[in-house]
């Protein structure tokens, strides 16, 4: 069964793969949105990861661009350095920024173990405003002017193979026994504690695996833009990613990953509007938050989906 | 098990088809196209908090562009402003290139800040499209072999202010600085290094966050530091509440700035007390006599009800620019745009300015005091 | 001596900036206290009341008094209206939608503000004009001490309102358990509502002072420092109100001294360091209430 599901999958992405190369090399897609494939794959690892902490875990992360920009200028760092041929460098790269990233999980897991909720959130945000404010004045990272001189190597491809690896390594972590303990200690910690669930490490295990992809998303980032500015990964990046996690639904991967694609596509399908851009934006961030939030409208789509799921059968 | 080794197979070929099949990119620019109008893009923060910069470049640009249009064009050509806004931000900045790359255009004028200049110069030099940068004054945005700006360096700027005011004879400054802002803070390094060359030292370095609002802590330090002026490069919004802080402390210093001071004055409401004698570094000033000058800032006004500062002065001279190469060229082809760059000469708002093979200005620098409510110019 | 009296300056103009955190942290532990929920968009009807200021005094050239009371009026009606469109709807849904929801009002409130007055920063002229005390070559800021004077009373005015009159006990009741109080004949809608009315006021009349000391507003003036007095909110305790006070002063001083005397570069770190530390000694903040789980 579990198998047949994984197959579905494995088709699902090789087929979504194919039909990309497809409008890639057959010039369908216009510039500005083959511009935005890459962006569509790390703000995917981005929405994926971090719903791994929100939904999953149950904790509220206001510090995600903070691991995030941590392995991106590890990765980047470790590239404009070495001068290896690019196909040893950038995997090395995203290891390297991976890693980083995970480092900071480590010590960011820590504290969650102590506090709850906004009290966490609050230091999630700390951290990452740390980090930012380290940064801005290090100079050998080139301080508020940016990481200058990151070689623009990567490509579409790249961002759809990587985002599919977070997707498959997080969603199997979420169907193991691993993935139940995390959801238990989400739903409640005490009872999780009393049947024997390890509290520490799940949580600890959560946060460093959500920076790790966190920061490899970083390092594609990096090299999408070749250059990489601490303002970049203020308060506001990390929020972009919540309302990702939060209108694609908390616990929810395939959520996640549309949400993903709306919120980078709509900006830019908007630019026609010209002036009244941002706020059509905002007004339309209220509404579908609206839409997929308010019980009686989720109810109402419930009784549709489901109608429509019998009559299938 | 076996699912997941063809799954693991798959996505390593697919990574070695990633990594080697990079450039598929085909470049098609206008060469081609015949048409009445030529498309100049533009690029530039209109929302968030640097809106005030890319929305000066953007109305600039735009009268360039009316002017140009009305006196007949460029080579009877029309040309057409598509300005985008990039929010400040970098891979927005990119997009805004894509998508002005999709409506054909046949170059650019952006972006208005460094980081995204650069940014955009790392794909535009594949199109090979010419970009000029109105206002991206860090060193790198000029890197690209197709990449020119209108404003000057940071350093070089840093550089003659310190030779300024060594020459007014004061020899302690303090420096107030941006620490977010890199146009702030390539100032500032330039100035320290300058200045303690020249045998000033620095009494008191303090910087802020970009949106902070309360500069009391900073400007209490100086007050004590036995400071005998203080340097701001800094935009003209922040110095205005800087200046009014300071005078409530009771600080009586002789300020000195940068050219992002222009429009201070009417940032201040044309109240000017406490900053009385203050100098600074500008290729433009809006009360400049120039009848050119005068005539921008009076359309300026009319069309948008406002005061034009340093960044509608780069682009107006930006669009300008775009114009004579396309006149010396005598062609639309990237190529020609950009060999033509290197022979034409300027004679903007901003001042004569001729480029180099590195897609430098070459212009006199212009210090322009602050007198009771009016800018003074000083060659 | 010297460098004493410039201890002691720094030390005031920390209490300053920490005493304008404070006002603003005050709305967001009150609306965070009794409706639970993190409004984000309380720096942005900040912003709004600063405007407000800036059009009926510049504009329509009408006394500093009524241009207060404008703010007032103004930010109260449309708090409220953002809570019936936007926030109520969503009273039954996870605290996080509600959220989301109030960053997308955050957005809405900048982007109508850039469309209205354009991006640049405006000129407020001060609606109030107090000349500043100077005690033993010690500048007091008048607009300072008016801002410490208001905070304290609005301090003291909301803990009497909150505990001794009906309609506060009632707001206590919602805060604790919404169904129990629902039980108990308590209009919980009602409740928020006003909530927010009282909470958007406080709004207006931080935007008043904080245009009052700073001078100059612009579409993006309530970003951050609405961050910041969301930080010392939760350093204080969050739903505490004596809490939001001393965490609004605490960070001011925090950050002033540590601009003064360690780097002008690493004071948000710094500031950040110490919320965490503190959070990590006292999980739920300085003045918070420390729930007690039953199992």
């Amino acid at each position: 069964m579990k198998n047949k599901k994984n197959i579905l999958y494995a088709v699902i992405a090789v087929v979504i793969f194919a039909a990309l190369f497809a409008l890639v090399n057959l010039g369908v897609l216009s510039r500005q949105y083959q511009g935005l494939l890459v962006p569509i794959g790390v703000n995917v690892m981005l929405a994926v990861s971090l719903n791994l902490i929100v939904g999953f875990l149950g904790e509220l992360s206001l510090g995600h661009a903070g691991f995030m920009s941590v392995g991106a200028y590890a990765g980047c760092l470790f590239t404009v350095h070495a001068n290896l041929p690019v196909f040893v460098e950038l995997p090395l790269a995203f290891i390297i920024g991976g890693a980083a990233a995970a480092v900071f999980g480590l010590i960011i897991g820590i504290p969650a173990l102590r506090l709850k909720g906004d009290y966490l959130a609050i230091v999630t945000l700390g951290f990452g405003e740390i980090i930012r404010s380290v940064f801005n004045s290090l100079d050998i990272l080139g301080g508020s002017g940016g990481l200058k001189g990151i070689d623009k190597s990567s490509n579409y491809i790249m961002a759809y193979v990587l985002a599919v690896i977070t997707i498959l390594v997080i969603a199997n972590l979420i169907n193991s026994r691993h993935g139940r303990a995390i959801k238990a200690i989400r739903d409640n910690v005490i009872a999780a504690e009393s049947v024997g669930v390890n509290v520490v490490y799940y949580k600890i295990l959560a946060f460093v695996l959500s920076a790790f992809f966190a920061g490899v998303a970083g390092v594609l980032y990096g090299h999408n833009l070749a250059i990489l500015k601490p303002a970049t990964f203020d308060f506001n990046k990390s929020i972009e990613i919540l309302v990702m996690v939060v209108l694609g639904g908390m616990g929810n991967i395939p959520g996640s990953i549309i949400a993903a694609v709306i919120l980078t596509v709509l900006p830019e399908a908007m630019r026609s509007l010209a002036d009244y851009r941002m706020l059509f934006y905002a007004i339309a961030l209220i509404v579908m938050m609206l839409f997929s939030s308010n019980p009686t409208l989720v109810a109402f789509r419930q009784r549709v989906f489901k109608k429509k799921a019998k009559e299938v059968k | 098990m076996k699912l997941k080794r063809v799954l693991a197979l798959l996505t390593a070929g697919l990574m070695t088809v990633g990594f080697a099949g990079c450039s598929n990119g085909g470049s098609e620019n206008g060469d081609g196209t015949e048409s009445a109008t030529f498309k100049i893009g533009g690029i530039g923060p209109l929302t968030g908090d640097a809106a005030s910069y890319g929305t000066s470049v953007k109305n600039g640009a735009q009268i360039a562009v009316d002017e140009i249009n009305a006196a007949g064009g460029a080579n009877g050509m029309q040309l057409e402003l598509i300005f985008e806004d990039d929010e400040c931000d970098e891979e927005k900045s990119v997009n805004a290139y894509n998508t002005l790359m999709d409506q054909g255009i046949g170059a650019l004028v952006g972006a208005t800040t460094s980081g995204c200049s650069i940014a955009v110069s790392a794909v535009s030099e594949a199109d090979g499209i010419l970009q000029i940068t109105p206002s991206g004054s860090a060193a790198d945005c000029t890197k690209a072999a197709n990449a020119f700006r209108i404003c000057f360096t940071d350093p070089v700027q840093g550089q003659t202010m310190a030779q300024y005011i060594i020459d007014k004879g004061y020899k302690n400054a303090a420096i107030i600085y941006d620490n977010g802002d890199e146009y702030s803070k390539g100032i500032h390094d330039a100035f320290v290094a300058e200045f303690k060359e020249l045998g000033g030292g620095i009494a008191a370095d303090e910087s802020f966050t970009s949106g902070d609002v309360d500069f009391n802590t900073q400007l209490t330090k100086i007050k004590s530091s036995g400071a005998d002026c203080i340097f701001l490069p800094i935009y003209y919004s922040e110095v205005a509440k800087i200046t009014d802080q300071g005078a409530a402390l009771g600080i009586d210093l002789t300020y000195f700035g940068c050219d992002g001071w222009d429009g201070v004055i009417k940032q201040l409401n044309g109240d000017t007390t406490n900053i009385n004698g203050a100098t600074f570094l500008t290729p433009f000033v809006s009360t400049d006599t120039n009848e050119k000058v005068q005539n921008f800032v009076e359309t300026y006004k009319t069309e948008y009800n406002a005061e034009p500062d340093q960044f509608a002065a780069d682009g107006y001279d930006a669009v300008y620019a775009v114009k004579l190469a396309l006149e010396q060229a005598g062609d639309t082809s990237n190529e020609a745009l950009i060999a033509a760059m290197t022979q034409i000469t300027v004679d903007g708002l901003t001042g004569e300015m001729t480029f180099n093979e590195n897609g430098e200005p070459n212009k006199s620098a212009k210090f322009a005091v602050i007198e009771n409510g009016a800018y003074t110019v000083v060659e | 001596m010297q460098s004493f009296i410039t201890f002691i300056q720094q030390f005031i103009n920390g209490l300053s900036l920490g005493s304008v955190y404070a006002l603003m942290a005050l709305g967001y532990t009150m609306v965070y206290g009794i409706a639970k929920m993190l409004n984000f968009a309380h720096g942005d009807i900040i912003m709004v009341g600063a405007y407000t200021v800036s059009v009926v005094c510049s504009v329509l050239g009408m006394s500093p008094a009524v241009a207060v009371a404008a703010s007032v009026v103004v930010c109260t009606v449309l708090g409220v209206t953002i809570e019936k469109i936007a926030y109520k709807p969503l009273r039954s849904a996870s605290p996080l939608a509600v959220l989301i929801t109030a960053i997308g009002v955050s957005y809405f409130l900048q982007s109508v503000a850039l469309l209205i007055f354009g991006s640049n920063a405006k000129k407020v002229q001060s609606v109030v004009s107090l000349s500043s005390i100077k005690i033993a070559n010690i500048d007091l800021s008048g607009v300072a001490l008016l801002i410490i004077g208001v905070t304290v009373l609005i301090m003291i005015c909301l803990s009497l309102f909150i505990n001794c009159t009906k309609v506060g006990k009632a707001m206590l009741a919602v805060s604790e358990d919404k169904g129990a109080a629902e039980l108990m004949g308590i209009n919980v809608n009602a409740t928020i509502s006003l909530t927010f009315a009282i909470g958007s006021a406080l709004a207006a009349v931080a935007g008043v002072l904080f245009v009052s000391s700073y001078g100059y507003v612009d579409p993006y003036t309530g970003a951050l420092p609405g961050i910041k007095a969301f930080v010392a909110a939760v350093l204080g305790g969050i739903g505490s109100i004596p809490g939001a006070m001393l965490g609004g002063i605490i960070l001011g001083i925090i950050e002033s001294l540590s601009k003064a005397y360690i780097s002008t570069d690493l004071a948000d770190a710094i500031v950040f360091g110490v919320l965490i530390v503190v959070l990590l000694v006292k999980p739920t903040g300085m003045l918070g209430k420390k729930k007690i789980t039953k199992v």
